[in-house]
């Protein structure tokens, strides 16, 4: 899964800014923590949900429906890699029957040829695969996978050829910062009509990372003027999306566009949160689709309800003028670098907190990745055998 | 930033590409655009625009559509919709 998806925006539609119960607009299906790549920026928790948790075909086929009646307009099928679910194109065949508009969000290891074609002809509407770098070597190396670079250049063509509409999601960090400009056109060669210039977050196993991952504020500072550069150069031809990199910013970003506003996620095994890094945060009681409606779930859950509106806020966001532009920012980095989800995010500069997210910023190190892996479960070998995601057609 | 007002030939055929789609929702309290990743809420004359642009009609048949449904003068209508179908095909969620 990419590292950008707490902040996909849906900032074109008008919002009211009013405390009242918003209907979602997208849901964020985590089918799988299974993904042969080991990104070390991964945005999954560091306990991933085992296989032997992950719900079947027929209740992500009743959630689908119950987003649907609640308002949700788009899903994103995403994971860990959603190709290694081997009933993908059932799930999404569902999706489409309830109506949502379906984007896959791949690494496009374990999807085969077979597959995209399967799920092109069941009514997938988008496509979004990861690109780690612009060079093969390095973007193998920081997907800790020989050969993915290949594979995914292999499977975008294959989306194109298909005239499915592809985004290329590019994450960015120090390894690769100084090459956005080749990346926007390695997403035009691959016929991409979108590209994500996605700097990392720091949640799940970016976090871990943060020190190997961090940019310089220099490194930064040019990468925001080339992307402007870009969008002038390339307007019309491509999109280009970017998200910031929230260490270095004055405000921090309206998370998710707001918690139990705009959207929800659902992971493997069933457990529904207002973002998905929700789960870092202590003591918030979490609903699973197994016992609970969506709709109940979105309404009457105390997870949802507990920063919600602006009422939780304390100073200095409760009394700040953009408490409904950025809504105190994002609840897991409060609680993450501050230990009180209720502050105010830290990357904004008028939190106490402050001065330690510039102080985290200069920590940077060449040390190795820790890349994102599975926890050993000791298995059976036959139990082992089925773990394994299919192997690419080509 | 390409000239909104740049004129589309007549027999240009505007239609929506794969992975874009109008669509009426309750929920959300009317028409919706669906796009990669983003969602964009539609006036009433946005959806009577775009659910014109099917890949069969010409532009020029469009807005002779427009102009007699709307009895509006064929000019305003002419530069209010090459306006919007410039700025979405900007945004790739028209094919001109």
């Amino acid at each position: 899964m990419s590292a950008t998806t707490n902040n996909r925006g849906y900032s074109h539609v008008a919002s009211s800014g009013s405390t009242a119960l918003h209907k979602p607009l997208g849901l964020l299906a985590e089918l799988t923590h299974r993904c042969p790549l080991g990104c070390p920026y991964c945005s999954n928790p560091l306990a991933l949900d085992p296989r032997d948790d992950e719900l079947d075909t027929a209740t992500w086929a009743r959630v689908f429906k119950e987003a649907a009646a609640l308002g949700v307009l788009q899903v994103h099928l995403s994971g860990g890699e959603p190709g290694a679910r081997r009933d993908l194109v059932d799930i999404t065949a569902a999706a489409n029957a309830a109506g949502l508009y379906t984007n896959l969000i791949t690494s496009a290891v374990g999807v085969t040829d077979k597959t995209i074609a399967a799920l092109a002809a069941v009514g997938l509407d988008h496509v979004q695969i990861s690109i780690q770098d612009s060079e093969a070597a390095s973007a193998d190396h920081i997907a800790g996978y020989d050969g993915a670079f290949a594979r995914k250049r292999a499977l975008a063509a294959e989306v194109v050829r298909l005239e499915l509409p592809l985004t290329v999601n590019a994450v960015m960090h120090r390894a690769n910062i100084e090459r956005i400009g080749e990346m926007v056109d390695l997403a035009l060669a691959l016929g991409a009509t979108r590209v994500e210039i996605a700097h990392v977050q720091y949640y799940g196993w970016a976090l871990k990372n943060r020190a190997s991952l961090m940019p310089t504020q220099a490194q930064v500072a040019r990468a925001a003027v080339e992307v402007e550069e870009l969008r002038r150069r390339h307007h019309g031809r491509i999109v280009i999306d970017a998200v910031v990199p929230d260490y270095y910013a004055r405000y921090p970003k309206p998370c998710v566009g707001g918690w139990g506003r705009r959207s929800l996620n659902v992971t493997p095994a069933g457990k529904v949160l207002p973002c998905h890094a929700a789960e870092s945060i202590t003591g918030l009681e979490f609903w699973n689709v197994r016992e609970h409606s969506l709709a109940d779930t979105w309404a009457n859950s105390p997870a949802f309800n507990a920063f919600r509106g602006t009422d939780w806020m304390q100073e200095p966001c409760a009394s700040c003028a953009r408490r409904e532009a950025d809504f105190g920012g994002c609840r897991c980095q409060a609680f993450a670098l501050t230990g009180d989800a209720r502050a105010a995010d830290p990357v904004c500069q008028l939190s106490p907190d402050h001065a330690l997210v510039k102080e985290l910023a200069a920590v940077q190190t060449d040390a190795p990745y820790i890349y994102r892996r599975q926890a050993a479960v000791l298995r059976t070998p036959s139990a082992r055998s089925k773990e394994e995601c299919p192997t690419p057609d080509s | 930033m390409s000239d909104p007002t740049a004129a589309i030939p007549a027999d240009a055929r505007p239609r929506l590409p794969r992975g874009v789609r109008l669509t009426h929702n309750e929920a959300q309290g009317g028409w919706v655009l669906l796009a990669p990743e983003r969602v964009f809420k539609a006036d009433q004359i946005a959806v009577e625009i775009v659910k014109r642009c099917t890949g069969e009609v010409t532009f020029g048949a469009i807005i002779d559509d427009l102009a007699n449904t709307y009895e509006a003068p064929r000019e305003k209508i002419l530069a209010d919709v090459t306006t919007l179908l410039r700025t979405l095909a900007d945004k790739r969620l028209l094919e001109l």
